[in-house]
């Protein structure tokens, strides 16, 4: 199975700035996510590995084959789209033998192939269905099918689940990534969807704009986003701005102090005194101090807030919490019932806030 | 669910109403060709035959001031519309493709569509009466491949603009998909864009021919005197004898409502749809 290399890939329409010198690699049987908001330019770059659009720079290898202009036909690479393309005109099997039939595959090969592949995705039988006849669900998985059933490289996917109701979609997640697994072909999967992303990849590569912000495992971009945007983007994030005022234990951790008289301990990264910084706090991390004369030994990151907003979810409750000029959110247990315009105090962990640049 | 006595008297009223004036006029025609004796103030005609089909089908020949034999004109038209539905789809589908689906600059597309619409947007005796003229001197009025022409141009205006309309209704990811497994653009043409986009081609075909075979303006002016199409005779008949012109209308009528019948079974939305869930 492959590896894809894209070099220094470059695309603008007109004068929008679409895709501006990504580059990335995706390592042989792992799943690498683009993943970014609306306009990031994922799909862009995606149709270029593709062949659907030309970059104006760089270069794309398959295999170390040099991909850039050849035409989509030749490129050897399976891709699955948004709304599955289905041909409406054809039945299933009609749908997955047309790749065999152009590669001259046998008949017999190809009802042998055609079964196989759709027992992969669970859908035995359907051979003769056509793509009206099946539901959201089906049709994906038979787009998934088209484009394994003549066992590409690479498989490329634009953000494949997007049509599908929620709960569907979680499901089709694990689904994708069994098949994956099971199969061991290289992927490259668009999405906007942190969450998806996050389940799915082995690499996320995070796109703003038409540049890679960050790039890593998923662990590494939720733990440690380099800036703002990235914390902020990849799961629910609250944010106090402010500047760095000093460091502590030996330079391990720094202060942050904000406009209106908040200090707040976090770690330490390569930051200077003064410099504008956000400290990041995930949904997760407010710890609500009930009696506050029984802990004495966290002084530190210790404050006080005012609710403003409650939203009830079953088991647990999302709260909105005034703190100094600043709002923040989280999901606490429902065990806490505060009202609104109840005053609360509660901590944050140094090690569960994140301090990240602006930029 | 009980629909009232009131709502069932206006379905029927609306319907009777709706045959009436679908209907009538064909019946009215129908009527005047076999009336062989019809003076007013009689509402239905004195003496009924079928004298006048028969002079026009040629089975029998015409008497004085009666049918002359129509078939040769009708052969012709029907020859010529076949003729200019083959060249108007040669040109209108790859034409129609070019326009959909390439990247054109929004101006050039714009002013192509509008280049093939002018035919139609002036009023047409000036136009056809100017086109004599030009024809005249390169010695192509009174032939056959003068009329052809007259009714390319009128035929790609309707052609040209159904056929980009079909290609830009198909979602471009049905081709980009099968390129993706292997397809060259020729193959996913005739594969899947083709035979998606059948009954919009069909249509415009359709239309095409039905164009052609009522064409009568331009036909006129360029076909005169060696080319006679039935639109012709059903002129020069419905200043002296209504009962030969009904009989030519029918005959003219004729193609219309057996695609009528033929579209309305074909294109049944079976293949319509298949796009995301």
């Amino acid at each position: 199975m492959a590896i894809l290399k894209v070099n220094n890939l470059s695309k603008s329409f007109g004068k929008v700035k679409a895709v501006r010198e990504v580059t990335f690699e995706a390592t042989e049987g792992k799943v690498l996510s683009l993943l970014g908001p609306s306009g990031c330019g994922k799909t862009t770059t995606l149709r270029c590995i593709a062949g659907f659009e030309n970059p104006d720079r760089g270069e794309i290898y398959l295999d170390d084959r040099k991909i850039t202009s050849i035409p989509p036909e030749k490129r050897g690479i399976g891709m699955v789209f948004q709304n599955y393309a289905l041909w409406p005109h054809m039945t299933v099997y009609g749908n997955l033998a047309f790749s065999l039939q152009i590669r001259k595959v046998p008949k017999p090969e190809i009802d042998k192939r055609i079964k196989k592949v759709l027992s992969m995705v669970q859908l035995e039988g359907y051979e003769n269905r056509y793509p009206r006849q099946m539901s959201g669900g089906q049709q994906q998985r038979i787009a998934m099918a088209r484009a394994l059933v003549f066992e590409p490289e690479i498989m490329l996917l634009d953000e494949p689940l997007s049509n599908l109701d929620a709960q569907l979609r979680e499901e089709m997640r694990f689904e994708f990534t069994e098949l994956q697994r099971k199969l061991g072909i290289t992927a490259v999967y668009v999405t906007h969807d942190q969450a998806e992303a996050l389940v799915i990849s082995d690499k996320i590569v995070i796109l703003d704009q038409g540049k890679i912000v960050q790039s890593g495992s998923p662990k590494d971009i939720y733990s440690n986003p380099k800036n703002k945007f990235v914390a902020g983007f990849i799961a629910v994030t609250s944010f106090i701005n402010g500047r760095i005022d000093s460091f502590t234990e030996e330079k391990k951790k720094v202060i942050v102090k904000t406009d209106d008289g908040l200090a707040i301990h976090g770690f330490n990264n390569s930051f200077d005194i003064g410099q504008k910084v956000s400290v990041a706090m995930r949904m997760n991390v407010i710890k609500f101090i009930q009696d506050e004369n029984k802990n004495d030994k966290n002084t530190v990151n210790m404050f006080r807030g005012k609710i403003i907003q409650s939203s009830y979810l079953g088991n647990i409750i999302d709260y909105k919490i005034k703190v100094g000029n600043w709002e923040v959110r989280t999901n606490s247990d429902a065990k806490y019932n505060f009202k609104i315009g109840e005053e609360v105090t509660f901590y944050l962990s140094p090690e569960d806030i994140i301090v990240t640049r602006e930029e | 669910m009980q629909k009232s006595v009131f709502r069932k008297t206006i379905e029927i009223i609306i319907f009777t109403v709706f045959i009436f004036f679908l209907f009538t006029p064909v019946l009215s025609l129908g009527i005047w060709s076999v009336a062989l004796r019809w003076y007013w103030p009689h509402t239905l005609p004195q003496k009924i035959g079928f004298d006048y089909w028969l002079q026009a089908l040629g089975i029998t020949k015409s008497l004085t001031l009666g049918a002359v034999n129509v078939v040769p004109a009708f052969l012709l038209s029907l020859g010529i519309a076949i003729i200019v539905v083959i060249i108007t789809m040669m040109i209108a589908i790859p034409a129609g493709y070019a326009l959909a689906k390439l990247k054109i600059p929004a101006l050039l597309k714009g002013i192509i569509l509008i280049l093939f619409l002018l035919p139609r947007a002036f009023p047409q005796q000036p136009v056809f009466l100017n086109l004599m003229l030009m024809f005249n001197k390169i010695g192509l009025t009174g032939t056959v491949f003068g009329v052809i022409l007259v009714h390319l141009v009128v035929g790609l205006v309707f052609a040209v603009w159904i056929t980009t309309s079909t290609f830009s209704s198909i979602p471009p990811e049905l081709e980009e998909a099968a390129r993706s497994v292997g397809a060259t653009r020729l193959k996913a043409f005739l594969k899947v864009t083709l035979p998606i986009s059948a009954p919009g081609l069909i249509a415009s075909a359709v239309f095409v021919f039905l164009t052609s075979m009522d064409e009568f303006t331009g036909t006129f002016f360029v076909g005169l005197p060696f080319v006679t199409t039935l639109p012709m005779t059903l002129y020069s008949a419905s200043g002296s004898n209504i009962q030969f012109a009904s009989v030519i209308a029918i005959l003219l009528l004729i193609p219309s409502i057996l695609f009528m019948i033929l579209i309305q079974k074909f294109l049944k939305a079976e293949h319509l749809g298949g796009m995301g869930g």
